[in-house]
């Protein structure tokens, strides 16, 4: 009775905090080519996949873990991670949702994400990942009549071997750093996109990354093409149960946009962070990278982390393709004991290329806050521009926020403008919002709320709501 | 690298008369400095210059010893005319001449520390370098009270008498209650290929005023690196000014510990390169308590394929509320080859504070040359105009009136 009384104090905190009980199929213990090979064959990979991990795996033995990072964290034991696990009744993959486990469809439910398409009616088309599979996917047969293919990745390497081999490691390559080698020699879900020449794809495309069985690692890969002219939003949403101890998520994200397509990529992390006194929480370390290989094309990242107990990724853009535009709008906010060392990376290489940052970082409680970011304009990226601004909120003297932005310019005709400031929450706002009948923490929130107008404003719309409430939830306690 | 180490500094204590004591210390610094070596860009604060590349690519071999024991003819044409100064002349890295004559004698007080080796708070191996092989070392102390009527212009002139050598220099400056100290650091040389390694050390005690203006304005092949530490008790003010732009390659690094209530660090630059050189300011400040302000300003015009980097960080610990820090950096490029580089950078650990930075680059802007030239100036004019004009901003802050004239001369601004 008592323990039953912490577990609803403890969700009281974190609401998507319970983990459903079910069974799973899991890799043996530890990494090596066995377990790769284990990984491979459960998907039924052709040989080239198989091929692709293992060399990746190669490579990731002579790599060291990084350590450049703000946020230390104790050494991983790769070997002491199950690197994959399924719900058994994924083992015969269901035909439809119908006999999808009830028990999956539940968590989806209690998750805010019903899958039964009937139960739907805001017309966004969702990836469900639970721990290492694809559970269900929505919509399909609607895309598909217009020819946009939206499936597990596991299913697009068998269906659609030409796009992925063409496209795979094409942005990230094998040899790129530490976790996302890790990521290509073990990935094992997530989703593929891919919208044909001219299509808009007419919904939003979204997928929600859960984390369940204790132990594991997650790492999926997501790969999203948009071939000439055509447009994509796409959603990303996560959440993981209450554990004491920490997990890692290491995905690897690669976006394509060919010439003037268009590629909107929206994320709101809600990993469990943790409790308060920083025990346990996710530890999310993702890699992040949108190629504008045509020109005109344009990718935009818009993030909203509020979870996860240590957060460490820079959504880059390479601007290739002339007149390319790449976006990055990002609201990080941190609490209690949370860790963030987030930013982004525009690299210019293509003429008349332009960048935004829009970073907003609010530290409360004893966290930890650095945004890192590149602005690199190559010699050949004549009349480009880059604008950056990156604000800071901090609340209380026991947390911390900094800003490390990088900035290279090897090019005359190109201009780059920087401003970053940090304060806080001015008395005199609070005063006036409390003197109208607000309480501290609901002026707080409306307070914040306006500091991250800017890049809540980027979101599609049902997505802009939660975060908002995120937004105040994130920082609930840190007041007074 | 190694066996020259070990050989020139065999040779340099050999002249000096140290204690078994200070030569334990000045070995440690060698091995230190032979473990680490020069810093490369693997180095997080070297990571737009690496000195072990540049050190290779223009010098190759550098040898360590230098013979002290004759003297240098003090040339007094480079002293600088129409001001009355104070000087210290260091020649080849040898002092030469140390000069108070319009000061009062007993308000200053000059002790040769060549025995005591103090260690610098700076984890880079340049310090251990200096620390290994520096032969002579002053501290330089400004009594209670005293503001010294005329400014201190340090000449470091070097000739053709030194190729391919290594100097390290060090100076320690005391500045007590309520004294003040105007201080031109003048690199005037006609030698070439050769490595500068200077330390200062300065200790502002209560309500003590620093300027400090450091000026590398003659055309030389030599390679520099200068290092400022500023320790700021309560009240003290610290002005410093670099016009970073004669040598080869410098690089000034420049670190204010605002260690008491309402002291100020002031940090402002100038790069104006040209051809291949390669200069870069790096600051760090640390306000380290409640109502401490600083200010920086960076501006950097570059011409040819030269190259500018600035690295400023601002720190603010957790109990110093009401901080006030401030940092721009902008730069013209001007040739397709020309290259800026800036990480600015602000770490917070404090909530009552105003911290920003910014920092722009760009070309010259076409609609302020067009505004110009339809007034009648040609491209030449309207560019040099606007040239100076971005420049001047940063002269002008310099305060003192006197030294603000010299530099302007000396870089050719009219107003």
């Amino acid at each position: 009775m008592e323990n039953r009384q912490k577990e609803i104090d403890k969700l009281k905190d974190y609401k998507y905090g319970f983990s459903t009980d079910i069974e799973n199929t899991r890799a043996p213990k530890g990494l090596n080519e066995d377990v790769i090979k284990f990984i491979s064959n459960i998907k039924k990979e052709p040989q080239w996949m198989l091929d692709f991990r293992l060399k990746a795996f190669e490579r990731f033995k002579q790599l060291e873990e990084p350590d450049w990072q703000k946020p230390k964290y104790p050494k991983i034991d790769y070997q002491d991670l199950y690197y994959y696990s399924a719900p058994k009744s994924m083992d015969d993959k269901p035909k439809s949702l119908d006999d999808l486990d009830p028990k999956l469809l539940e968590t989806y439910k209690k998750l805010g994400i019903p899958l039964q398409e009937q139960a739907r009616l805001n017309g966004i088309a969702v990836d469900a990942v639970f721990d290492s599979v694809s559970v269900a996917t929505t919509f399909r047969e609607e895309l598909i009549k217009q020819g946009i293919i939206f499936c597990p990745i596991s299913e697009a390497i068998q269906k659609h071997p030409d796009l992925v081999k063409k496209y795979l490691g094409s942005v990230i390559p094998l040899t790129d750093h530490f976790f996302a080698t890790l990521n290509s020699a073990v990935f094992t879900d997530g989703s593929f996109v891919y919208i044909p020449e001219g299509v808009r794809c007419p919904m939003e495309l979204s997928t929600y990354f859960r984390i369940n069985a204790s132990n594991t690692g997650q790492f999926e890969r997501t790969l999203i093409i948009a071939d000439k002219r055509s447009y994509v939003s796409y959603l990303e949403g996560c959440t993981a149960p209450m554990r004491d101890e920490n997990q890692l998520h290491a995905a690897n994200v690669e976006l394509v946009a060919l010439d003037d397509a268009e590629i909107k990529y929206s994320t709101v992390q809600n990993w469990y962070p943790g409790d308060k006194d920083g025990k346990g929480g996710i530890y999310n370390f993702v890699t992040k990278r949108g190629l504008c290989k045509g020109k005109n094309s344009k990718i935009s990242w818009t993030q909203v982390e509020t979870g996860s107990a240590i957060t460490w990724k820079y959504p880059s853009c390479i601007l290739k393709g002339d007149n390319s535009v790449g976006e990055f709008y990002s609201i990080a906010i941190t609490n209690n004991h949370q860790k963030a060392d987030t930013g982004t990376k525009m690299i210019h290489l293509g003429k008349n290329t332009k960048s935004k940052i829009i970073s907003k970082g609010i530290s409360a409680g004893f966290s930890d806050m650095t945004y890192r970011g590149l602005v690199d304009i190559s010699s050949k990226a004549s009349n480009s521009n880059n604008y950056t601004q990156c604000d800071s909120l901090l609340m209380g003297n026991k947390c911390g926020a900094h800003t490390v932005p990088y900035i290279k310019n090897k090019n005359s005709e190109s201009n780059i403008a920087h401003e970053a400031t940090t304060s806080k929450i001015s008395e005199e706002q609070l005063h006036y919002c409390q003197q109208r009948g607000l309480s501290a923490e609901e002026a707080v929130g409306l307070i914040v709320n306006g500091f991250c107008k800017e890049v809540l404003q980027q979101l599609p719309m049902e997505f802009a709501v939660e975060a908002q409430k995120l937004v105040g939830i994130s920082l609930e306690g840190s007041v007074g | 690298m190694k066996e020259q180490l070990q050989k020139d500094f065999e040779n340099t204590i050999r002249n000096l008369s140290l204690s078994q004591k200070d030569i334990e210390i000045k070995k440690f610094s060698l091995d230190n400095f032979i473990n680490k070596g020069f810093p490369n860009r693997r180095e997080e604060d070297w990571k737009f210059s690496d000195l072990n590349q540049i050190i290779n690519n223009n010098i190759g071999e550098l040898s360590f010893y230098n013979d002290y024991t004759s003297t240098n003819k003090v040339d007094t044409s480079v002293f600088v005319d129409g001001l009355e100064h104070n000087k210290i002349v260091f020649i080849n890295g040898r002092i030469e001449k140390i000069d108070f004559d319009y000061e009062k004698k007993d308000q200053i007080e000059i002790i040769d520390q060549s025995e005591i080796i103090n260690k610098f708070e700076n984890n880079n191996s340049l310090s251990d370098l200096n620390s290994a092989f520096t032969n002579k070392s002053f501290k330089i102390v400004v009594k209670k009270g005293y503001q010294l009527s005329k400014p201190l212009i340090i000449y470091h002139t070097t000739n053709s008498k030194i190729w391919s050598k290594n100097i390290n220099l060090r100076l320690d400056f005391d500045l007590q209650e309520d004294s003040g100290l105007r201080l031109v650091d003048l690199f005037n040389d006609t030698s070439e290929k050769n490595f500068l390694n200077i330390f200062y050390n300065f200790n502002l005690n209560e309500n003590a005023i620093l300027k400090n203006y450091k000026i590398d304005k003659i055309e030389n092949k030599n390679i520099k690196y200068s290092f400022n530490n500023i320790e700021q008790n309560k009240n003290t003010i610290s002005e410093t000014f670099i016009l970073s732009s004669g040598s080869n390659f410098f690089k000034s690094e420049v670190n204010c510990n605002l260690k008491g209530e309402h002291s100020s660090a002031f940090v402002n630059g100038i790069f104006s390169l040209d051809k291949n050189k390669h200069h870069e300011i790096r600051t760090t400040v640390n306000h380290l308590t409640e109502n401490t302000k600083s200010y920086q300003l960076i501006k950097s015009v570059l011409e040819d394929s030269s190259k500018a980097a600035y690295q400023g960080k601002i720190f603010v610990n957790s109990d110093a509320q009401k901080t006030d820090g401030y940092q721009l950096s902008k730069a013209i490029l001007l040739n397709k080859d020309s290259e800026f580089n800036a990480k600015p950078e602000l770490e917070i650990y404090a909530d009552d504070v105003k911290c920003s930075h910014g920092s722009a680059s760009g070309s010259l802007n076409e609609d302020s040359i067009f505004y110009l030239m339809s007034r009648g100036l040609n491209y030449n004019q309207a560019r040099e105009l606007l040239i100076n004009g971005f420049l001047l901003d940063v002269v002008e802050k310099i305060t003192d009136s006197e030294i603000k004239n010299l530099i302007k001369n000396m870089i050719g601004i009219k107003e």
